[in-house]
This record gives structure tokens, C-alpha cells and sequence, in this order.
């Protein structure tokens, strides 16, 4: 089983892609923002990402370009999931690293078809 | 909804489209067609259905049988479809037609135009190769109504979401206001008009490539026998057909055989398609 950390402020959210990820046999982690997601990455390195963009304490850009950055971490697959929603953001986001970007709301079928395209399903 | 006039409009759209209905789709015409009624100014379906077979009024059998056909579609649909126009009919074309370097590609049931853009944007991905190349697109549909769309080249943040790698969005598509455009260079090489499936084919020309995908199964056996066995006729020998996920030409006519080991794709029976793609056969 491949694990994915979901990483988000909202609780709501985390339930909502845990359902979703679960059912398509993911294992699920939850982080609830970038700081919080390092530590876990530290602590069992995800095979997947799902990152929030917005985020106390430490964002989903910030919390990406550390990963990134970091030569001992065997990188992750991540993909963005955020209500920004404009190309400007989409760009920053995919230099800085991401595979996919999802915009929300998202539903079942958008993570699957993303989750398919970065080779995860 | 009165049998007599279920099987009005079973037969109307039948004769119409091609689209069979059977009995336990009544609450599907109930939920299309009821919207339709009261846009006609009209109180009931069994107003509507009075009215279309007393005066044959060929604008509402027209309305009518768009609103009864299923329009979904997305960007790269199922994938393999899509890998395999990539890695193994483009480079078969790019030998076999090198030197006339003219493609015909035929999207038959287009519906918003997902799939002709799917296949746009790939060439586009390899344009140095194809760039003085005289290649058509041509997206057809039954509906006018989603061939509008397709024409716009417009799309919802849910639609551009459903298929299409964040990297192609990028590159193809510009964000204006709630939607996504695509860029002309795509949009241009892509031409949509409106045809029947159940119409002759003789206007159309000899395809190199044809995907006609999630509509067959809309049909009954003997209009896809029908449809199938005139694309044959206007398929090249060593030409391609993609059908969808839920389709088959297998015991339906022996005029394609599907190629061995790729799904949803089939050749003509006496073409050498597989040859000079370089497929088992
Ligand atoms: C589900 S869509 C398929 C879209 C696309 N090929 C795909 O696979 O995503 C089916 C389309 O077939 C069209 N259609 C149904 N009957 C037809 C007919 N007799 N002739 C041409 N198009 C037809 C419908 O209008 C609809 O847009």
C-alpha cells in the first residue's frame, strides 16, 4: 500500500481526501500545515504528498521547496491541492517542484485522474 | 408516460440517431424532455410528444434527439487511446505518409471536443516533426449544441481538471475569468461540423486515423454493424480505429480485428496496419 500524507489546516478537508485516498487504497497520514508535514516526512517518508497551499505556521510552497531542497529525503510524489486557482500561482508551484496541481473543490475523479497521471494508480 | 408514447419517441430517436431506449430508460426521457416541453411552451411531455407527431415539427425532433444523447468527455480519455496514437500510429504515419506528408484524422462522435484536442495537443508536443505537414483534424457530432462548445474551445475548471496534465494546461490553455481557453494554434487545427452517424460517408474523404469512441454503445447491433462497416470504407488500408473502453467490433462485423495486446484499437481485417506499426499480429 502506498502512503500519502495529506497535509491541510482544515479538518474538514483532511476527512474529505482521507475518504477519497482511502478508497482508492491509499494509507493516510494527516499534517495540518508545512511545519507539521516536515516533521512527519522526517519521521516515514510518503510516497505522495497532497498539500494545501494556504497553511499556518509554515505554507505548502514553503514546506515544498524544503523538501526539494533536501538531498537526504527520498523525494515524494506531490501534487499541490489548493483554492488558488490562477495560472501565476500554478507556475510558481510547478517550478518550485510540484507534479500536479489540483484546483478546488476537487471531487473523487479529479484526485483519481491526477493520482493516474503522476503514475500512483 | 403513456406506452404509446414511449414508443413514439423510442422510434423517433431510433430512426433519428440511432439511440435505443429501452423501457427502463422512461425516466430518463421523463428528465431530458420535460425541461425541453416547457422551454416549447408546452405543459407536459404528452403535449410534446402530441406535437411532434402531429406536426412533425423537424426543429423539436432535432431538439428532442440532442437532448437525448449523452455529451460526456474528457482530455485524454482512458489514456491508452492516447499513448498509443503517440508511440505507435504517429511514427507508422510519419514513415508511411512521409512522403505526401498529408494526415486525415476523424474524431466521429466528438461531442465537446476533448478528444480531437487530445490528439491536437500531441502533435503539437512533436511539431518540429509535423510542422509542414498538411494535417486536418476533423471533429464531428451529431449536436450542435456541444459542437458550439467544442468550437469555443472553452472550458470549466472541473472540465480542464479531468485528463489533462497540469503541464499541458500551462501550455495550451489561457485563464479568462471562470474559464479556460485554448490557445488558437490548437484550436485552429482542429475543424467541427455537424454529421450523422446514420448519414452516408461519401462527403467525408479517406481517414488515416479514426476514434469513434462511446457512442457505439449507444446504438443497437445492426446500426453498429452499419456504421462500422461503412468507416471501413473510408478508413485507409493501413489506417487505425479506436473504439471506447465498453466497445468492440467483435461479433459485430468482421470488417476490423481488434490488434492483439492493445485495447480499443482495431485494424481493417484485409489492411496491413500492424506491419508497418511494427505490432504483433
Ligand atoms: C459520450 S460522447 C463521446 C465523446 C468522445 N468521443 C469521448 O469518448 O469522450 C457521445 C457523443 O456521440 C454523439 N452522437 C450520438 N448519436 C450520434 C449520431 N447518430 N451521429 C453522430 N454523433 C452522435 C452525441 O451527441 C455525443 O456527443
Amino acid at each position: 500500500m502506498k502512503l500519502c500524507l495529506v497535509v491541510d489546516d482544515s479538518k474538514v478537508i483532511r476527512k474529505v481526501a482521507r475518504r477519497i485516498l482511502e478508497e482508492l487504497s491509499f494509507e493516510i497520514e494527516e499534517a495540518v500545515d508545512g511545519q507539521d508535514a516536515l516533521e512527519a516526512c522526517e519521521r516515514n517518508m510518503p510516497d505522495v504528498v497532497l498539500l494545501d497551499w494556504n497553511m499556518p505556521v509554515m505554507d505548502g510552497l514553503e514546506f515544498l521547496k524544503s523538501v526539494r531542497a533536501r538531498a537526504d529525503f527520498t523525494q515524494p510524489v506531490v501534487v499541490f491541492c489548493t483554492t488558488e486557482n490562477d495560472m501565476a500561482h500554478i507556475r510558481t508551484a510547478i517550478e518550485a517542484g510540484a507534479d500536479e496541481y489540483i484546483m478546488k473543490p476537487f471531487d473523487r475523479e479529479i484526485i483519481e485522474a491526477k493520482f493516474v497521471q503522476v503514475g500512483l494508480i | 408516460m403513456r406506452t404509446e408514447d414511449f414508443e413514439f419517441l423510442a422510434k423517433t430517436l431510433k430512426e433519428r440517431s440511432g439511440l435505443m431506449l429501452t423501457p427502463d430508460k422512461v425516466y430518463l426521457l421523463e428528465s431530458r424532455l420535460t425541461p425541453l416541453a416547457r422551454k416549447s411552451g408546452l405543459d407536459t411531455l404528452e403535449a410534446l410528444v402530441q406535437k411532434l407527431r402531429v406536426h412533425g415539427d423537424q426543429g423539436l425532433i432535432r431538439d428532442v434527439t440532442e437532448a437525448m444523447t449523452t455529451n460526456e468527455s474528457f482530455f485524454f480519455r482512458d489514456n491508452t487511446p492516447f499513448d498509443l496514437f503517440k508511440g505507435k500510429v504517429l511514427p507508422a504515419m510519419e514513415k508511411a505518409r512521409g512522403t505526401r506528408k498529408r494526415l486525415r484524422i476523424w474524431c466521429a462522435a466528438a461531442s465537446t471536443g476533448q478528444e480531437p484536442y487530445s490528439l491536437a495537443i500531441l502533435l503539437r508536443e512533436s511539431w518540429f516533426k509535423w510542422r509542414d505537414w498538411n494535417i486536418e483534424i476533423i471533429g464531428t457530432d451529431i449536436s450542435t449544441q456541444v459542437l458550439e462548445k467544442a468550437k469555443a474551445g472553452t472550458y470549466s475548471q472541473f472540465e480542464v481538471q479531468r485528463g489533462l496534465p497540469i503541464q499541458l494546461l500551462i501550455k495550451y490553455f489561457a485563464q479568462e475569468g471562470d474559464v479556460w481557453r485554448l490557445n488558437d494554434d490548437i484550436r485552429k487545427m482542429v475543424t467541427f461540423r455537424s454529421f450523422n452517424l446514420l448519414d452516408n460517408f461519401f462527403s467525408l474523404g479517406t481517414f488515416d486515423v479514426i476514434y469513434c469512441r462511446n457512442v457505439l454503445i449507444y446504438f443497437d447491433q445492426a446500426t453498429k454493424t452499419l456504421v462500422l462497416e461503412r468507416m471501413a470504407k473510408c478508413l485507409a488500408k493501413d489506417g487505425t480505429l479506436f473504439l471506447g473502453a465498453a466497445e468492440t467490433v467483435l461479433g459485430i462485423t468482421d470488417v476490423f480485428r481488434p490488434v492483439r495486446g492493445q485495447r480499443g484499437m482495431y485494424v481493417g481485417s484485409d489492411g496491413d496496419a500492424e506491419k508497418i506499426m511494427g505490432l504483433n499480429q
